[in-house]
């Protein structure tokens, strides 16, 4: 096995695509190292991407933000200006792992590990986030939802990095949120996830919305019904029943030890519910 | 195989070595350089006994290859006392016996030290947040968390 550290993306990329054998990307490696402890990946290359420059970076830009994909999670909860515009795809970056983990994992390995449940990734996809994508000689800029395929595969081919996650300016009257389930109250896989996000009018009604569920189906699922139920709304109750029957029926999920097919899809609906309350108040909804 | 070769600061020391492209930096602190504060329990980044301080941040060096330490900056649990002195941590960690066995008392006490450093004053539920990355199947918890209120406040008073 080889480990190199090069220090820039268009070498990174070269060297993915070049390898003959097994490459990783190592960023927080908390997925990767537990990976070749047990014995599920033996890389014959490991590419470092944490020396490449401005990688470990969040940017504010003109645009919004530019979250660099060597930008441990911890970082996300430390930057007031990322937490302040979007405090639903931070909570969401801030649930996974302990303290130890936060200081390592990235929101872009995250999305790479392509878990149905990964926590970050309904945050993402509700908040319309990009992922700037770097390849031999190409660079491609994808929406967050076209990366993970199913469970543990991506879209990516071969010497292709995610170079930063972009997310877009907060607009005036908007908000995002999110919420998962599980069984203890830290440090657990979601059994179900929702995340959310709402702009409203003047008369604070809904103007725009995008739900995304996590942890029913192969991939998380963006739910554009629910996006059709909530606009035109001020969240009535009825409203409110509506969606949670959408977000139920848009669960394909599985039954495993961590909960029943009909168990998910009835807390798909109870948080979808939550989550979109919540994201309507931080829009100043009332 | 070709070793990698490193050059890293441990506990304010410059310190070189080779390892394997593979390997963890805790088989490096305990195999190589003997330093054996750091346990591990799981390695696999969910028992925290292997609690180191990278750069600031805490870290499960299982979690870390060796190779990634170039440049970098580590605080062991060796670096924690000044030489017989204890850290105001180790000494109510004493006090409360907020340890049975040991095995994940370094973890315990990088964790709060890394928890201190950040909230000098933390309240009991940002102490048990704090600390949820290290697990003790000895202690409870409780005089885990007594202890490190009770050093908060003399760090505090010093």
């Amino acid at each position: 096995m080889r480990y190199i550290r090069p220090l820039s993306i268009e070498d990174a990329a070269g060297l993915l695509a070049g390898s003959a054998g097994t490459a990783a990307i190592l960023a927080g490696g908390s997925d990767l190292l537990v990976r070749m402890k047990g014995g599920f990946i033996e890389p014959d290359l490991i590419v470092d991407i944490k020396a490449i420059d401005g990688l470990g970076e969040i940017r504010e830009t003109a645009e919004g933000f530019s979250i660099g994909a060597a930008v441990p999670c911890a970082m996300l909860g430390e930057s007031k200006a990322l937490k302040k515009a979007w405090p639903g795809v931070v909570e969401a970056a801030k649930l996974i792992g302990s303290k130890q983990v936060q200081g390592r994992c990235t929101i872009v390995g995250n999305l790479c590990n392509a878990s149905p449940a990964a926590d970050s990734v309904p945050a993402l996809v509700a908040a319309g986030a990009k992922a700037v994508v770097v390849g031999p000689g190409a660079r491609r800029t994808i929406a967050v939802e076209a990366v993970p395929t199913g469970p543990g595969k991506t879209s990516l081919t071969k010497g292709e990095i995610i170079e930063a996650i972009l997310l877009d300016k907060r607009l005036p009257r908007s908000g995002d949120a999110y919420l998962r389930f599980i069984p203890r109250t830290e440090m657990d896989i979601a059994v179900v996830s929702v995340g959310v996000n709402l702009m409203l009018d003047e008369q604070g009604r809904v103007k725009f919305a995008r739900l995304a569920l996590g942890a029913v189906a192969p991939t998380v699922i963006l739910v554009e019904e629910a996006a059709e139920v909530l606009i035109g709304s001020k969240l009535d109750e009825a409203t409110l029943e509506r969606l949670a029957k959408v977000c139920s029926g848009a669960c394909r999920p599985i039954d495993d030890k961590r909960g029943t097919i009909e168990f998910r899809r009835k807390v798909a609906g109870v948080l979808a519910k939550r989550a979109v309350t919540t994201a309507y108040a931080r829009a100043g909804g009332k | 195989m070709a070793g990698v070769a490193v050059s890293t600061t441990i506990n304010g020391d410059n310190v070189e070595y080779l390892c394997q492209p593979d390997e963890t930096l805790l088989d490096v602190l305990r195999d190589r350089l003997g330093l054996t504060g750091a346990k591990e329990g799981c390695g696999t980044g969910d028992c925290g006994a292997c609690s180191i301080i990278l750069d600031d941040r805490l870290v499960c060096s299982c979690l870390v290859l060796g190779a990634e330490a170039e440049g970098r900056r580590i605080e062991t649990i060796e670096g924690m006392a000044h030489g017989d002195k204890l850290h105001p941590l180790q000494q109510k960690f004493l006090e409360h016996a907020a340890l049975q066995c040991g095995i994940c008392t370094p973890g315990f006490l990088m964790a709060a030290k890394d928890l201190l450093a950040k909230n000098p004053d933390p309240t009991e539920e940002e102490i048990r947040f704090g600390l949820a990355g290290n697990l003790c199947r000895c202690t409870g918890y409780d005089k885990i968390v007594r202890a490190v209120q009770d050093a908060a406040s003399v760090m505090k008073g010093a």
